[in-house]
């Protein structure tokens, strides 16, 4: 490896100075202002641009031992390589703050060097006495600005995780987890838990038998985007409020806010489509009385023509490619205390509309109770928001991050139209308006979906089967 | 105030445990064939190896040598009086082709007995196809890394496949390399005889309803999987890498049992497509076989950053398939204390354990030859050896069968060492100097002993042993590939210069190690080989860094280019 460095064909790797520079870096912050003047403190050293923690393989020197400059203290395991680190001191090593094994942040003490022999006793204690001022638990010693920062920024990922780990902590579903007393999953969930500091346990997973995928964890790590809003306590409630001042945002409101500032970066389009709902109407009237809802209707009128046109049913995530989503889930928006949640008709297409408007009731209690699981809020492929009930004729929809389309029901109004024969008639009409992620969805597509949709609606003989 | 470090490059290897295992059950005469065991002692690693590109070598080069020399010996020798043939080789695989192609090179009238088809596991099961899927997933890694792309400047769209045409590619690779071979005997006309080999008695084969006599008889039937007891394969959702070159399938989550070379070339493969992936390794580390450095620079590049997790220290005891859809079970047990660890319930489950002689059905019991573990026992000539140790005579077997190196290409060089023994030149090959290589992205290759290996033969010996290392760091090939991260790594005696292993982990390493093992087979020196000149930028300026980082005490000899062969 020495060698290398001589070599002409060395372009910039230059470890060394580079490794130095960002020592020189720590040098520089005087941070540890009442250590004793021989005492000094041996860091883990920044080996790779890309180095955030290094661990201990093994320390050549043990406590006690003297340390010439220049000589090797500590074998340090990077991201990349394993490297001696040597001291730029004389001196004693005092103290080992961190454990062959042990792991440490960059920049964070590792152990003490005394100048003297007299001094190994005071440095021991230093180090012992809670070292660079972290606490027991946190890596022996961070410096205080990694003792200050890293919680701040696990907080900020995880912020809305443990409340809604803990609503659905008692239901997993996986069939060898025995109860939730083992965690069942993916190689890459696990990997991914670790590195956004996200807890498994309790976790209810989306994937096959209720395993935990990656994309659970990356869920719970994004505060389950608008939807971890049902689990988030505190709820501003709308009377009362005090004029004038500033309220900081909840953690929904947070949630919400990154979302709609997110799909700024989603070229959308609207097209909008005038149904007659006179058929729908009357189908609604007749079954009715066996517990079928309007809005599962609207649901399951919306998965049959999706079938039909799965673009639609389709969402961009890294604007490289799309996937299209093997199964219609379909989300409806509900306003809730203090916020909004989507709970999801899964498989809409597939399941019988008796069975749906059965299931949207539930989802509805567990909403309103707080207690959806992850699977049942953040699963839509296409989701629907109904302001018809309120007399809004017409409105449109901002697309949520991550699917594809989004429709806007307006109210179902009598209207005067003229009829195929000439005359002057009154027809139920209802406008729905749908958002789309222009990248996968075209002009095209949107107004062959919603085609299908007016004549499912017009002709709703096959939502009930 | 505050201690400023500086750093250097750890010269000192660490000292790490693994390897006891390995090298407590050593043979000294074949020291090299553990670096090849998987899980067990019995299951060996097979390597899907450099046979693709070898085999195509063996075919235009032999095809050219015996235009030349067929007119003057009539193609494939001239029966012996007493018997149909001079060599009968049971079993068409590599190991069996290159045996055959030596021998009509030198005049023998050879016959191939095959059971199944030409080829063997190499070309049908093995190296052949598993290259052609190693070669999709190094591009789709490629495709589907926008670090990589971008720091190319180059844009790509997102990167998909279709696991149908990726599994065509195998298969058509596989057929066309398959007829290949068999083109080539027959051009030389070496009869292919389609049936189930057995040894008769002394010089004498019998195929299917036909009996054949020969001077001299090679067994080369190679190798089947490996499938440890508990464990049940159902070619679905269980599998072996018989069916998973098939790629009917590619799961979201699969678990792989063995972490030697066909595991880590699979785990390459899955990841690339999409799957995750968990190792399951008996040993306390993973990828055992390779020097302790190189698996672990492997694993932080391999596995770390791959969805790759995995459990060492542990038996997989059983492994029940999916049905009535519930997922595969694992039952993993401590590999030491046998007590239950865990269960795993995944989509797949791959046994990579490593490979089992196929010597069943041979006849030995005719001649008296008993299988140790289901090996043929043979000397270091390839001579078999019966029951009470005395040696067949007229009896050779190679590859796999014989255990000594489960590779494809050491099978052919055994059978060219047998041939050459039989043509009247006493050969003993140097399995020391055989290469071997894993072809993963990036690639590793080895020849020779591993630093642990290397350090216990010194003690015992009494010499010292000294290490030189580069890295692709400092290659401008390799920079301007942007694939900058490997290492090679050469162990050498620095009183007299002889190489005793080099290891290379990075792009292109399985070609790169040829040059060491040329120089180990040859006997040439590393004072020796350092004046020789290589071409710049080229990946091979690693190796010439490795040979000119080296302290060796004697000088050069006086003209490098007559070195003696001391093989």
């Amino acid at each position: 490896m020495s060698r290398l460095l001589q070599t002409p064909f060395l372009p910039s790797v230059s470890l060394p100075t580079k490794t130095r520079s960002s020592v020189t870096g720590f040098r520089v912050k005087p941070r540890i202002i009442p250590i004793q003047a021989k005492i000094r403190e041996i860091f883990m050293p920044a080996l790779s641009s890309t180095m955030t923690e290094g661990k201990i393989v093994s320390w050549v020197k043990s406590e006690g031992d003297k340390l010439n400059k220049g000589e090797s203290v500590v074998v340090v395991e990077s991201d990349k390589a394993d490297m001696d680190v040597e001291t730029f001191y004389d001196g004693y090593l005092a103290a080992i703050m961190v454990e062959e094994g042990g792991v440490a942040p960059v920049g964070s003490a590792i152990a003490l060097l005394a100048e003297t022999e007299d001094e190994i006793a005071d440095a021991k204690a230093k180090a012992s006495g809670g070292g660079g001022g972290g606490d027991s638990k946190a890596p022996p010693a961070s410096p205080p600005t990694a003792a200050v920062e890293a919680p701040v920024s696990v907080e900020k990922k995880v912020a809305a995780a443990p409340v809604s780990i803990k609503a659905v902590a008692a239901s997993a579903v996986h069939p060898a987890s025995e109860g939730g007393k083992r965690i069942v999953a993916s190689p890459y969930a696990k990997k991914l838990a670790k590195e956004l500091k996200v807890e498994l346990a309790g976790l209810v997973g989306s994937g096959p038998m209720g395993r935990i995928v990656a994309k659970d964890v990356e869920a719970v790590a994004a505060g389950g985007g608008v939807q971890a809003a049902v689990a988030v306590k505190e709820v501003v409630a709308a009377p009362g409020v005090e004029l004038g001042s500033v309220v900081p945002f909840t953690t929904m409101q947070g949630a919400v806010s990154r979302n709609m500032v997110e799909s700024l970066g989603v070229p959308t389009f609207r097209v909008g489509y005038t149904i007659s709902t006179d058929a729908l109407d009357a189908l609604y009237k007749k079954i009715k009385s066996k517990g079928v809802t309007m809005t599962a209707l609207l649901a399951k009128a919306t998965a049959l023509a999706l079938a039909k046109h799965p673009v639609v049913n389709s969402s961009c995530r890294d604007g490289n490619s799309f996937v299209y989503n093997s199964s219609i889930n379909v989300a409806v928006a509900v306003a809730i205390d203090g916020g909004l949640i989507t709970p999801v008709l899964q498989n809409a297409d597939k399941v019988d509309i008796y069975s749906l408007s059965r299931k949207w009731k539930e989802l509805v209690d567990k909403a309103r109770a707080k207690q959806l699981q992850p699977q049942e809020y953040n699963t839509g492929t296409f989701t629907l928001s109904n302001l018809g009930m309120f007399g809004v004729d017409r409105f449109d929809a901002i697309l949520p991050p991550g699917t594809g389309a989004i429709m806007a029901v307006g109210a179902s109004q009598p209207s005067v139209v003229a009829t195929k024969d000439g005359r002057i008639g009154m027809k139920n009409q209802m406008q729905v308006n749908v958002t789309a992620d222009h990248r996968v969805i075209y002009g095209a597509d949107l107004a062959q979906f919603l085609q299908t949709l007016a004549s499912i609606i017009e002709d709703p003989k096959d939502l009930t089967f | 105030m505050q201690s400023v470090l500086s750093l250097s490059f750890s010269q000192a290897s660490l000292p790490l445990a693994n390897r006891t295992l390995c090298s407590s059950n050593a043979a000294p005469s074949t020291p090299r064939n553990l670096r090849f065991c998987g899980l067990r002692r019995e299951a060996f690693c097979f390597s899907p190896s450099k046979q693709l590109t070898s085999c195509r070598f063996h075919i235009q080069s032999r095809r050219i040598e015996v235009s030349a020399a067929a007119s003057s010996s009539a193609g494939n020798g001239a029966p012996s009086k007493s018997f149909d043939y001079d060599l009968i080789i049971i079993g068409a695989g590599v190991g069996g082709h290159g045996a055959a192609l030596h021998a009509v090179e030198k005049g023998l009238k050879t016959a191939i007995i095959e059971g199944d088809v030409v080829g063997g596991t190499c070309v049908n099961r093995g190296c052949v196809p598993s290259k052609a899927l190693l070669a999709v997933s190094g591009r789709m890694r490629e495709l589907q890394n926008e670090h990589h792309m971008k720091a190319f400047g180059l844009q790509v769209s997102a990167a998909g496949y279709d696991r149908q045409g990726v599994a065509d590619h195998a298969s058509n690779l596989a057929t066309k390399i398959r007829n290949n071979l068999t083109n080539s005997m027959k051009a030389l006309g070496v009869d292919i005889l389609t049936g189930f080999g057995a040894v008769l008695g002394p010089q004498k084969v019998k195929y299917g309803d036909n009996i054949i006599t020969g001077k001299d008889i090679i067994i080369a039937t190679g190798s089947v999987p490996f499938v440890p007891k508990g464990i049940e394969v159902d070619g679905k959702t269980v599998i072996t890498s018989d069916h998973a070159l098939k790629l009917e399938s590619v799961p979201d989550w699969i678990a792989i049992v063995g972490s030697g070379y066909i595991g880590l070339e699979f785990s390459d493969v899955y990841t690339a497509l999409g799957s995750e992936v968990t190792f399951i390794e008996a040993l306390d580390q993973l990828m055992p076989g390779f020097d302790p450095e190189i698996s672990k620079l492997a694993q932080r590049v391999l596995i770390n950053t791959r969805k790759i997790d995995y459990h060492t220290g542990v038996f997989a005891s059983k492994i029940t398939p999916a049905k009535d859809g519930k997922p595969v079970l694992i039952e993993l047990i401590d590999a030491k204390t046998k007590e239950p660890k865990d269960t795993l319930e995944v989509d797949a489950a791959l046994i990579a354990t490593g490979r089992a002689p196929f010597t069943n059905g041979l006849g030995l019991e005719n001649i008296n030859v008993t299988t140790q573990r289901g090996f043929i026992p043979v000397d270091e000539r390839m001579r078999v050896i019966d029951g009470n140790g005395k040696l067949v005579p007229h009896l050779y077997c190679i590859g796999d069968a014989n255990g000594k190196l489960m590779l494809a290409h050491a099978a052919s060089a055994q059978g060219i060492s047998v041939v050459e023994q039989v043509t009247g030149r006493d050969h003993v090959l140097n399995h020391l100097s055989i290469p071997a290589a894993c072809f993963t992205h990036p690639e590793i290759s080895m020849v020779g002993l591993t630093e642990p290996q290397a350090r216990e033969k010194a003690e015992k010996e009494g010499f010292k042993v000294s290490i030189a290392k580069t890295s692709f760091k400092a290659n401008t090939k390799a920079l301007a590939e942007n694939e900058g991260e490997g290492l090679a790594k050469m162990i050498y005696r620095p009183d007299n210069g002889e190489i005793l292993g080099v290891h290379i982990f990075g792009l292109h390493a399985a070609d790169l190690i040829h040059e060491a093992s040329n120089a180990i087979a040859l006997g040439t020196r590393i004072q020796d080989i350092k004046l020789a000149v290589h071409a710049h930028p080229t990946l091979s300026e690693v190796v010439d860094e490795l040979f000119k980082a080296a302290k060796v005490d004697s000088p050069a000899s006086v003209t490098a280019q007559s070195v003696k062969v001391t093989v």
